[in-house]
């Protein structure tokens, strides 16, 4: 919902970084604002409907202003080791005040900025090494973009950060690809295996609900044991929803 | 009544179609003119209803097909009865719609309620008559155009030669003969061989309006491709490429978004095209393609505002565009239910409200402005009053007329020229 007579956020607390700072107040405030444009459009590329396809439009656009960050972020300069920040840093649910990210490059350009975040890399660190069920790669917490506040700022090998970055965008694309757009949510969120196996799943529901006529999932293999109930941690509203367009179709 | 997703009058203008999230069609018809009622200058009622589309399941994904309409077109009228094309994300459907006002009567087997008649009974035969009834429309799909998009359909356009038509989705553009639903030409395949290189997307096609063989598509880097069925059997390779230079002063993390295309329309005559990105409108010549000869702000006061758009999601709205019979005006939809024309030849905009405060039956709508900064006037509206849900994606012109209808969320406007 557009939030009306959206207020400037004040960053006055944190100014604390290394490095120089020509004093001006904006110059963090920009930082901080990219870092949460690139949170943001993180969450909205995993944000997508379970049951209906995303469009391929923004994820294509929101995938390409991640680029776009990144990026900027990279040739801004290395990375730096950076205590952990205040309490202040910007969390992904306050929206930053637009004004600065809407202005043109030639306007930022006048303001000296000062490179001094790296956390995203961090995320992906976990990811490379889990196994993945077929098409989809299963991920590691989605917290540590949101909880800025507990992350702590790693000295990176730039390469490596880039590397890693790339091959999370690069994953996205690929389960875009393979599967559905849907499975990009999977690259980030926790989850627990069984919960993409829907064949499984909806055979363990199917069980216990009466279903003569449903052509399709004839197809499906007999229900497995109990076994795949009870590892179904998902929402089952959404899987009663999928149980009933099943069943009624 | 369901939101509605999109709006199109028949050649004539005689017919409105409009479709909606539910997957279903309403068609309204103009009335005659009455002479003895000067003032009711042909208003139009609704003259059929149809489910269109029904929501699917696509069980090797697991996910669900929705059934709202995205596009309608009408095919040009040849016999009594009307054709269109409605298209879900997935499958495209030829609909045709025809009046019965007669009905038989006097058969010989069947009694008058239906009940068959004993054969024995039969001693003599008689010719069926038929008798007046009161008008029925009946719509029934004539052909069903299935499983030839594997991502989702954004556009369909009939073409001049009344014979074939187009389909696209985000990475491909089928060609369709009318009469064949077994079979559709894949004409430009944009998908890379490798996904994770995917960066643009198609984003709207249209046919030309005369030339058969040309079409043009859109993509969400802001480029449109001009396309000639002639030069080979796939169009990967255009024979015209479209962009406006960047003005590197104003990039900012938000330019690829609002440069993406939502809309692209030729001209009535042909020469021109105009396409609609988040904040303009522009025309372009077709025969220079560095950059549009006209730009037209809808909303620029919306620019410093794109973050917020961005993270509620309306910068990725699709709005509509449209021309006049004359083109000379062309039309789009903005927020808070505004929408704008743009006179092409005096350089005047209007922007107008579809709501129904303010527009009651036969009222002059009142010219609405936003206030851009600094004080307020009477009757102004300040940027962060309007209402964002309210947004005006779908309108169309009559063909020959000055009447609009302007859709907005569940609600259809029909607008016209005040009768002098």
């Amino acid at each position: 919902m557009f939030v009306r007579g959206l207020k400037r956020k004040c960053f006055d607390g944190e100014e604390d970084i290394e490095g120089t700072l020509a004093g001006i107040k904006a110059i963090p405030s920009y930082n901080l604002q990219r870092q949460s444009l690139l949170d943001m459009s993180l969450v909205k590329l995993q944000l997508c409907h379970m049951l209906v396809e995303p469009n391929l439009c923004r994820s294509v656009l929101i995938a390409n202003t991640v680029r776009q960050i990144q990026e900027e972020m990279t040739q801004d300069g290395t990375w730096q080791m950076i205590n952990t920040q205040s309490t202040g840093q910007a969390s992904l649910d306050r929206l930053v005040s637009t004004d600065i990210l809407c202005r043109s490059s030639r306007e930022q350009a006048e303001e000296k900025l000062v490179p001094n975040y790296g956390t995203f890399n961090k995320d992906f660190e976990g990811d490379q090494g889990q196994d993945s069920s077929e098409t989809m790669s299963t991920a590691s917490s989605v917290q540590a973009p949101r909880n800025l506040q507990g992350s702590v700022w790693e000295m990176e090998n730039p390469q490596e950060n880039k590397g890693n970055f790339q091959k999370s965008l690069d994953q996205i694309f690929e389960t875009l690809e393979n599967k559905s757009p849907n499975s990009v949510e999977d690259l980030f969120s926790e989850v627990d295996n069984s919960y993409y196996d829907l064949d499984t799943m909806l055979t363990g529901m199917m069980s216990n609900t009466k279903m003569g006529h449903c052509d399709g999932l004839e197809t499906f293999s007999s229900p497995t044991s109990t076994a795949s109930n009870s590892n179904c941690k998902s929402d089952l509203n959404e899987l009663d929803h999928i149980v009933e367009i099943l069943v009624e179709s | 009544a369901d939101i509605i997703s999109t709006v199109e009058f028949n050649y004539s203008g005689d017919l409105l179609a409009t479709g909606d999230k539910g997957g279903r069609v309403v068609i309204f018809q103009r009335e005659q003119e009455n002479k003895s009622r000067p003032f009711s200058r042909g208003e139009y009622n609704v003259y059929s209803t149809f489910q269109s589309h029904e929501p699917e399941f696509d069980y090797l994904k697991s996910l669900e097909i929705e059934e709202k309409i995205n596009k309608i077109r009408w095919l040009p009228q040849q016999n009594a009865a009307h054709f269109l094309l409605s298209t879900n994300d997935k499958t495209i459907k030829l609909w045709k719609i025809s009046e019965r006002d007669k009905r038989a009567e006097g058969y010989n087997l069947k009694d008058e309620d239906g009940r068959l008649r004993d054969p024995v009974r039969i001693k003599e035969l008689r010719v069926p008559t038929l008798k007046p009834m009161d008008l029925m429309v009946e719509a029934s799909p004539r052909r069903i155009f299935a499983n030839a998009h594997t991502y989702h359909i954004n556009s369909i356009s009939v073409n001049s030669d009344y014979a074939t038509y187009l389909s696209a989705d985000d990475l491909r553009i089928n060609l369709w003969h009318l009469e064949i639903t077994n079979r559709s030409f894949n004409i430009v395949d944009i998908k890379p061989a490798n996904m994770e290189e995917l960066t643009e997307v198609i984003t709207a096609a249209e046919f030309h309006p005369q030339q058969c063989n040309v079409f043009v598509y859109s993509s969400s880097k802001g480029t449109i491709r001009l396309c000639d069925m002639r030069s080979s059997a796939l169009c990967d390779r255009h024979s015209k490429f479209f962009e406006e230079p960047e003005d590197p002063s104003s990039r900012s993390f938000f330019s690829e978004i609002i440069s993406s295309i939502s809309d692209v329309k030729f001209s009535h005559n042909g020469r021109y095209m105009m396409t609609r990105d988040y904040l303009s409108v522009k025309v372009w010549d077709l025969n220079m393609e560095n950059r549009p000869v006209e730009t037209y702000q809808v909303h620029e006061y919306l620019r410093s505002k794109l973050c917020s758009l961005y993270e509620n999601d309306c910068i990725f709205d699709k709005f509509e565009c449209c021309w006049n019979g004359l083109d000379s005006t062309i039309m789009t939809g903005s927020y808070n239910n505004f929408f704008r024309m743009f006179d092409r030849n005096t350089r005047r905009d209007t922007t107008l409200e579809a709501s129904r405060e303010s527009s009651k039956s036969r009222a002059i709508l009142k010219p609405r402005k936003v206030c851009t900064g600094g004080k307020r006037k009477k009757d102004e509206i300040s940027v962060d009053s309007l209402d964002f849900n309210k947004k005006i994606l779908h309108t169309a012109w009559h063909p020959t007329e000055n009447l609009i209808a302007v859709a907005a969320t569940n609600n259809l406007y029909l607008f016209q020229d005040k009768v002098n």
